[in-house]
């Protein structure tokens, strides 16, 4: 065969491969949220408390430092820049609009999927490989259920909660720098950054939070069940898992906004 | 009981199994022997249907089962039982709670009776002082034995073994090859075990089956398979030390 027709033979399989591997993780989201109806039987409850915990506590120490980071880090910045005209007073109305806009949900999102997402692939990529998830099969018990559905529902609800938490620990952050090196009041920081930030940015910000939630559980836990050859194809289903929700993440955010803002 | 009509598979590209047709009957202890990659594994996941072949067809029990929908594949599937290569027990569950799952998941008895059932098959399994004990504090050979308790606690009508005792020390290996010829004698379950190990395949099969590069090249009772003429056959036997004129002839000949 020429080269031209090999390599459009091989850009076409690709294509087809990215396809198929959509289609199947769309129908594993589906499959699992039709089955969010079981849970609340006694197993299922149990599991998903457990993913939860480790979502949400086993997250927050990492969480709180990034947050607290960002949050200065905004403040810093932008102050630096309103105080060339005088206006640094309004560091607070930044800082709270971009945490509670864009940088809560997105900080928070890329944190889950680097901690919890990968963790996730890790443990139903070597499910796949040591034949458990095909012994779930051969027992009947569907794996969407069994282990996809408890971490999609504790994504879905723990990002939005760790989405305020960052929010409150990123403004915070911004009030500390203001007061310590722009010479803005924690009163007047607070004044501005509840005069600015409206419903509507919450809103936004927190069903971005739920938007990431599901992608990462649904990334992660498709990543984990495609995985094969061993150790090596765990860890190479590991990284891809938290490659492809950072894109993800990325897309829909700016799509997200562009929905709800132009 | 199960039927293998045609059967073709191919994995990327290269033909694992090609037009195989065999029979494992009610009661039958069917050992599938050869060598790595001869399709042994493959023809396991096609009863299940953990795979399903590119062409002919899997009848269990009368009902081809490549074409089934989920809830009849579910009713197929819960007349087998599985002891996995790797035993697959969940690690996050203890012993108990892994030979337990099918009860939970399937069934609406009560813990109390869950409890009596799983007790009755770590004890005959020897594992009743293992029930708290998580996968990983257990050997290679207790593992297996909880991954047959599980296969077992629903009264599966077959039970089918992937290589039950690669990995295992020689003693180990025969326990075992015990307790799956106890499975039969006790329970009457038909078996059907992939292994490499001819030692075993000639202790506790009732038929033996070599596949070689996707083809059956024999299909016999232990007696006449150490008999072969197929040099497939002869060199794997050979590959064992398991000679016409050896130790074999003489048990295989008194049966």
């Amino acid at each position: 065969m020429r080269y031209p027709a090999r390599s459009a033979r091989r850009v076409g399989g690709k294509v087809l491969q990215v396809l198929h591997n959509t289609g199947h993780a769309l129908f594993m989201l589906l499959e699992a949220t039709a089955f969010v109806r079981f849970l609340f039987t006694k197993r299922s409850r149990a599991e998903t408390a457990m993913q939860m915990y480790v979502t949400g506590i086993k997250s927050l120490v990492v969480i709180s430092v990034v947050a607290l980071f960002t949050g200065m880090i905004l403040a810093l910045q932008t102050g630096l820049e309103l105080r060339r005209y005088g206006q640094e007073v309004y560091i607070g109305s930044a800082v709270a609009v971009s945490m509670i806009r864009e940088m809560g949900p997105f900080m928070t999102g890329l944190i889950i999927a680097a901690s919890v997402g990968s963790a996730i692939a890790a443990q139903l990529g070597t499910m796949t490989v040591s034949e458990e998830i095909a012994a779930l099969e051969v027992m009947s018990i569907n794996p969407n259920r069994f282990l996809v559905m408890p971490r999609l529902v504790a994504l879905a609800v723990m990002m939005p909660i760790l989405t305020v938490y960052t929010n409150i620990l990123g403004i915070l952050g911004g009030a500390v720098v203001g007061a310590t090196q722009l010479g803005v009041s924690v009163q007047s920081y607070m004044d501005n950054a509840t005069k600015f930030a409206t419903n509507k940015d919450l809103y936004v910000g927190l069903f971005k939070a739920v938007v990431f939630g599901i992608v990462i559980a649904t990334v992660a836990c498709h990543q984990g069940f495609m995985t094969t050859e061993g150790a090596v194809g765990v860890g190479k289903a590991t990284r891809r898992a938290v490659i492809l929700s950072f894109l993800i993440i990325l897309v829909l955010g700016y799509m997200i906004t562009r929905l709800f803002y132009i | 009981m199960i039927r293998f009509e045609n059967i073709t598979k191919a994995l990327g590209g290269k033909t694992v199994l090609d037009r195989i047709n065999f029979e494992v009957g009610a009661g039958e202890t069917f050992v599938i022997v050869g060598l790595s990659g001869a399709g042994k594994s493959v023809t396991l996941k096609h009863m299940i249907r953990l795979m399903r072949p590119d062409s002919g067809s899997v009848v269990v029990d009368g009902g081809r089962i490549d074409h089934l929908g989920r809830s009849e594949l579910r009713q197929v599937r819960s007349k087998f039982g599985v002891l996995f290569q790797s035993a697959a027990l969940l690690q996050w569950m203890t012993v108990f709670d892994n030979v337990a799952l099918p009860l939970r998941e399937h069934t609406k008895m009560g813990e109390q009776e869950i409890a009596r059932l799983v007790g009755e098959k770590l004890e005959l399994l020897n594992l009743s002082d293992a029930g708290d004990k998580f996968p990983a504090d257990l050997s290679g050979g207790m593992q297996k034995r909880v991954g047959l308790a599980r296969a077992i606690i629903m009264n599966p009508k077959i039970v089918l073994y992937d290589e039950p005792t690669s990995g295992l020390d020689p003693v180990t290996s025969r326990r075992i090859d015990d307790l799956i010829m106890d499975m039969r004698k006790e329970l009457g379950i038909t078996s059907v075990v992939v292994t490499h190990d001819l030692h075993s395949a000639l202790s506790i099969g009732s038929r033996i089956m070599m596949l070689h590069r996707g083809k059956i090249v024999e299909n016999a009772a232990p007696s006449e398979f150490i008999r072969s003429k197929d040099p497939t056959v002869q060199s794997f036997l050979e590959s064992q030390y398991i000679t016409k004129k050896g130790k074999w002839e003489t048990e295989l000949s008194h049966e």
